[in-house]
């Protein structure tokens, strides 16, 4: 068990080991810090005074050593498209996408968990038909056109949200928040039902298959001829083993939301991370894309990670298969 | 002699996955046909400023000419978008037989060789996999955007967005043929051919992968699919295809800059079309997937 832990954690550290040497690579060879920092008609004295200066002399896997050092001290370098440091545009931006997504993620559990739980035990119900019917947009339409469908209809026909930017906001200890303001709310709607509309129908559907398979086992069919309510039969015994798969594969589907929020961002104009990776990629700002690849690969890999680890410590089943 | 139908096997019974077949044949048609006929609108020819912002036909001032309307340089929209569809179809089908060569090449190897070439096949597949396809194909494009600089051509804006999409997408098909593979390359036939002497490369190209092509052909399908939309994608966000050869997403991205003047033309159509087209292609892909796994054909 423990073994098993370890050898998982070390493999994902050797994942993000080759992630980040990708990444540095990257920087390695597309960047060109002296042409970056020098004026152009700098000497070649000057030119090798700063080739020492930043290391650039040293062994590749020297200066490699370095760039992964720097990276949890949050030393992530200069932009070549702003020269700033980049770590400090990510800071700014963090908060934007991160209420976006939890405002979104909000949003598609109190829609879909009750929706997935209603489908599931009615499955053949006319409603729950419906919904399913209507779930197919949520995995097939390109998160764009949603977007621009919802402008269409929401904000230029019936005006009633702004289709950009964040609204008004306030800093709360160094974190700008858009959610205490009437401005902010209104502009997070839109943005909000749209990134959460592929959780939304992924939730719904994962939901209603688990249920229908619990609703087909032994356990239920014994707990049903002990006579227990049909409403203690589900919420009680088969939502709870329904809701664990659930949750995890919503974890995998991390990385599609970071993808889709960089869309989702773009098309209201969202001043999160993902408006920066696009400005990055528009710009071929090799740095921060290179950070970014890193910094998806992480969230990606450690989430992977937690999900496998906890999962035999939430379900007493897997405990003994391991064992 | 008698005339041979096409195999239309797979489509009985099935009227949703029939209508989308047709569906499919007739927006194939109108994207290589209409340009046969239409001069190309993004060429200085074939617009026409004194057009521009034309309704659809219903509205007041519509031209019936231009059933749908024009966009903001006087470009019928049915042409315009008939030129678009062509564009994401031909990205869409090239990047998916990239990604199904590369993949499939690459499973093959990986299945049939096993031991450490499989490994490290496999592992390079789960450190890409961390990543989504969509996001891939972005980190792609701005690399080699990087790369060449910002002088490129439209075909090579074209080929840049192929490559990526097809890279992005390799790693479905390798594991699906290798997890096929594995199981063929143990069956007697495949011992037969190996003692009767025949290459590793004949054997896999001549005895294995027939024998792997269906499942391989459904992936595809439901590929073609992600394929269209992370074009659409790109080009919508400004980093696929360039506004001189516009696919369906640049197109929308186009109109989505009248969205709040009123000119809503400009970006739905090309949104309905986009979504009819994908729609059309998932449910074709979701049925084939059906069809061709034993397990839940006869069911429901």
């Amino acid at each position: 068990m423990i073994l098993h832990a370890v050898e998982r954690i070390l493999q994902t550290l050797l994942v993000i080991l080759i992630i980040s040497f990708i990444a540095f690579m990257l920087i390695d060879t597309l960047g060109d810090p002296l042409g970056l920092l020098l004026p152009p008609d700098a000497s070649l004295a000057e030119r090798q005074a700063l080739t020492e200066r930043l290391g650039l002399d040293r062994p590749l896997l020297a200066r490699f050593a370095e760039f992964l050092a720097g990276l949890p001290r949050g030393d992530l370098g200069i932009s070549y498209r702003t020269q700033e440091e980049v770590s400090g545009m990510i800071a700014a931006r963090l908060p934007a996408t991160i209420e976006l997504a939890a405002v979104a993620l909000l949003i598609s559990l109190v829609v879909a968990i009750p929706a997935g739980i209603y489908t599931g035990v009615f499955p053949r119900s006319r409603f729950a038909r419906a919904i399913m019917f209507v779930s197919i947009a949520g995995v097939t339409l390109p998160n764009f056109v949603v977007g621009i469908l919802l402008i269409a209809i929401f904000s230029v026909q019936l005006g009633w949200f702004p289709s950009f930017g964040r609204g008004a906001t306030i800093v709360l200890g160094g974190w700008e928040t858009g959610l205490l303001t009437r401005s902010g709310w209104h502009a997070i709607i839109l943005p909000a039902l749209t990134l959460s509309l592929f959780q939304m129908t992924f939730i719904i559907r994962l939901l209603r298959t688990q249920l229908m398979e619990i609703g087909r086992s032994e356990h239920i069919r014994f707990a049903r001829a002990r006579g227990l309510g049909e409403a203690r039969l589900w919420f009680v015994y088969a939502l709870r083993n329904a809701l664990l798969p659930t949750i995890t594969m919503l974890a995998l589907q991390l990385g599609n939301i970071i993808a889709f929020s960089v869309v989702t961002e773009s098309v209201f104009a969202w001043p999160g991370i993902g408006t920066l990776f696009l400005q990055s990629v528009q710009a071929a700002d090799i740095r921060v894309i290179a950070i970014y690849l890193i910094f998806v690969g992480i969230v990606y890999m450690v989430i992977n990670l937690l999900v496998e680890l906890l999962y035999p410590l939430i379900d007493p089943r897997l405990r003994q298969r391991h064992a | 002699m008698r005339l041979r139908l096409p195999r239309l096997a797979p489509l009985r019974g099935a009227p949703g996955a029939a209508l989308s077949a047709v569906l499919l044949v007739v927006l194939v048609l109108y994207a290589l046909l209409v340009p046969l006929v239409a001069p190309d609108p993004f060429s200085l020819g074939g617009l026409s400023i004194m057009d521009s912002f034309t309704p659809p036909i219903w509205a007041e001032g519509g031209n019936p000419v231009m059933p749908l309307g024009a966009d903001d340089q006087g470009r019928n929209m049915v042409t315009a978008m008939a030129y678009g569809l062509r564009t994401s179809l031909i990205v869409g089908v090239f990047a998916v037989l990239i990604g199904l060569v590369l993949g499939g090449a690459l499973g093959l190897v990986a299945g049939y060789a096993g031991g450490r070439t499989d490994a490290l096949i496999m592992r390079l597949a789960d450190v890409q996999l961390a990543y989504p396809a969509l996001l891939l194909a972005m980190i792609i494009d701005g690399i080699v955007n990087a790369t060449i600089g910002e002088a490129r051509s439209t075909l090579q804006a074209m080929t840049i967005v192929i490559l990526a999409i097809g890279v992005a997408f390799w790693v479905q098909f390798a594991r699906t043929i290798r997890s096929s593979v594995l199981v063929e390359r143990n069956q007697d036939y495949v011992s037969a051919a190996r003692i009767t002497g025949r290459s590793a490369g004949a054997i896999i190209g001549r005895h294995i992968l027939p024998n792997v092509m269906a499942p391989v052909l459904v992936i595809a399908t439901t590929s073609l699919g992600l394929a269209i939309i992370a074009e659409a994608t790109l080009s919508f966000l400004g980093i696929g295809i360039p506004l001189t050869h516009p696919s369906l997403g640049a197109l929308i991205r186009n109109g989505a800059n009248y969205l709040q003047s009123g000119e809503w033309w400009i970006a739905i159509w090309p949104c309905l079309l986009l979504m009819v087209l994908v729609v059309a292609v998932n449910v074709l892909g979701d049925h084939l997937r059906d069809y061709y796994n034993p397990r839940l054909r006869g069911r429901s």
